[in-house]
């Protein structure tokens, strides 16, 4: 086991390296100079480019550049956001409970829905049921979310009046992070109704990001169990009387869920696009929002310090992923 | 994502010669009913775009804020001469939407050539030549791969600053490591057949091998994602262009639209309803053909 973590993580450093050679040519691939890119319309003085130049260490050689990036890099330091002035890291530590509280929720909501149905459809195979879960799956997977947002919107918060519009809580509470994560800090706030209105905003952003995850779960967890439940062993298990329930919840089901965690795994990166895009919508105060208001801001230190640091978190879970199926599946683990 | 093909598709009795190849493959396909109805929106939206200056009502771009924010029709207030009613500064959104199935018809035909073509030079090179170029190659891919797609895209656009071909440009970039994946591991494959080595015994050069030889043996699933492809390329155009980073008002694309309108939102529902739903049937049309395709093509499902 340990020879089997050794080698997926040796296979991770050059992708690693790859995605610190992006971050740092991507300040550098932006036409023209970076400082004055950097400075924006209002200009900059000779004096204070030079400055900036020799603090950026934009007068050095490039693969000495590299080399301090990675130095700073290693030891937590991705610089400072030219907007607020605040540390790229201590920004993004901030923000990410937010994107991880929705990130989850929308998890979970996928997988509540996703499997049962994928079971069902699987088991009741043609059947008109089947054909729905197949038809709306399709359909979640080939959403435009942004669009799908803005449609929840208009019908749960403003036609019925159902959820707020945006945020992640009422103006009128505040509450001291100490998770970061509301539903938990609202609980022990003890503020009356803060929990009640921290739930109420998560469900449609909830909805909206979960909706491609739970399509696919959806999917992949009918075609597993319709692979496993051709099998001989639940012919047999069949044949040994045992009841249908058991057949499909015991024998069948533990085996089909190999492929869906390693789908569940690979939905990460799609939840970060899908983040970036809902977050945006109802100006949920996370990652997502934070690079694309980055973009817009010119931002270049917090776009390539996110960049660095989700693909280092995507890579991380993917990581995870790979050793938990090894665990499951003692066949995988002694192959490689 | 497999549509088991049960209903068995309506094979004749055995006859000395095999079917053609191409009415083979319909008979596998014409037994999946949504592939042909997604083949069917494509066909409508193919001809919705090549027809857009006959059968748009209205001008996509000429502005009359008399007529500003007009309701569709089977509302009150609305007229049929705008049967979907008109945008904030009084563009015919019917109009705008036919206009718009060019571009996004474009946008998907466009990066998914420049994808496929790249992504299958790369495969083939991996593929063939091996050693430190595949490593090279396949390490580059793979963090294509780990960034979240559209986040990648994001950064590519503020390199090259917004604007529909650079949006073009970033999902293609985005995609390009399915196709590079795909061709890699089908020469792989194929090139250890013994038709190739009869070819390279016959004194075939590496060019004609790669392209003559082991090339039109791996297009069945090249053609497959194509078709999905197409499908996220438009989607993720349309993020970026509702993010205000793909292609730039006034130009009529549906993400663009979104973007336009969303302001709009609480006082009229038609301005987002319409170019989102566009969006949603030109993807889903594309995603069912796919599927159909791939159950048509692949060899493992017949039986």
């Amino acid at each position: 086991m340990i020879r089997f973590i050794l080698t997926r993580l040796s296979l991770l450093i050059p992708t690693f390296i790859g995605i610190t050679l992006v971050a740092f040519f991507l300040i550098r691939l932006v036409p023209g100079d970076p400082i004055e890119t950097m400075a924006g319309e209002r200009g900059i003085d000779a004096a204070r480019h030079e400055q900036l130049k020799k603090e950026f260490g934009l007068d050095q050689p490039l693969l000495v550049q590299y080399g301090i990036y990675i130095g700073r890099v290693l030891q937590g330091d991705l610089g400072k956001s030219i907007v607020t002035r605040e540390s790229v890291l201590t920004e993004f530590q901030n923000l990410f409970p937010a994107t991880v509280e929705l990130g989850v929720c929308a998890i979970l909501f996928a997988l509540v829905l996703g499997i049962p149905a994928g079971i069902l459809a699987a088991v009741r195979r043609n059947s008109i049921f089947d054909h729905g879960v197949m038809g709306l799956s399709l359909t979640g997977y080939s959403m435009p979310i942004f669009w799908w947002g803005l449609i929840l919107i208009l019908l749960f918060s403003v036609q019925l009046g159902w959820t707020p519009v945006s945020g992640r809580i009422d103006v009128l509470y505040y509450i001291e992070p100490v998770t970061g994560f509301l539903l938990i800090d609202s609980l022990m706030s003890e503020e009356e109704g803060a929990f009640l209105s921290a739930l109420e905003h998560l469900i449609l952003p909830t909805i909206v990001l979960g909706t491609v995850p739970l399509a696919v779960i959806a999917r992949m967890t009918r075609s597993a169990m319709l692979e496993v439940l051709g099998e001989d062993y639940i012919r047999t298990a069949k044949a040994k009387g045992l009841s249908r329930f058991r057949v499909i919840a015991l024998h069948a089901l533990r085996n089909a869920m190999i492929p869906v965690v390693t789908v569940i795994g690979l939905q990460v990166g799609v939840l970060f696009t899908g983040a970036i895009l809902t977050e945006t919508i109802f100006s949920w105060p996370g990652i997502g929002k934070w690079l694309i208001e980055a973009i817009f801001r010119r931002d270049y230190p917090v776009l390539q310090g996110g960049l660095l640091l989700v693909g280092a978190i995507v890579m991380s879970v993917n990581l995870l992923v790979d050793l938990t199926y090894g665990l499951i599946n003692p066949r995988i683990r002694h192959t490689r | 994502m497999t549509t088991e093909t049960m209903e068995a598709p309506a094979v004749t009795a055995p006859t000395a010669t095999p079917p053609h190849p191409l009415r083979e493959f319909w008979g596998y396909f014409s037994a999946n009913r949504g592939a042909v109805a997604g083949l069917a929106v494509i066909v409508a939206v193919v001809l919705l775009a090549v027809f857009a200056d006959v059968l748009a009502p209205h001008s996509p771009y000429i502005t009359d804020t008399t007529i500003a924010l007009k309701p569709p029709f089977w509302q009150e207030g609305g007229s049929i001469a705008y049967p979907l009613g008109t945008d904030p500064i009084g563009r015919d959104i019917l109009s705008r939407l036919i206009y718009g199935a060019r571009l996004s018809l474009l946008i998907g035909i466009i990066v998914v050539t420049v994808s496929i073509v790249f992504g299958t030079i790369l495969g083939l090179i991996a593929g063939y030549v091996r050693g430190m170029t595949e490593i090279a190659i396949m390490r580059l891919m793979d963090i294509v791969l780990t960034l979240p797609s559209l986040l990648l895209a994001i950064v590519i656009v503020a390199i090259l600053g917004p604007g529909l071909i650079n949006s073009m440009m970033a999902v293609a970039l985005v995609i390009l490591p399915h196709y590079v994946r795909l061709a890699r591991a089908a020469v792989i494959t194929e090139t250890s057949k013994d038709y190739v080595m009869a070819a390279r015994v016959s004194g075939a050069g590496a060019l004609r091998l790669m392209f003559k030889e082991v090339l039109p043996n791996c297009t069945a699933p090249l053609i497959v994602q194509a078709s999905l492809g197409i499908s996220t390329a438009i989607l993720d155009a349309a993020a970026l262009g509702f993010l205000g980073l793909g292609a730039q008002p006034p130009s009529p694309e549906w993400g663009t639209m979104l973007a336009d309108a969303r302001e709009f939102v609480l006082r009229a529902w038609w301005v987002v309803t319409f170019p989102g739903l566009a969006i949603l049937i030109t993807v889903l049309a594309f995603n069912l053909l796919g599927d159909g395709l791939r159950d048509a093509l692949d060899p493992k499902l017949k039986r």
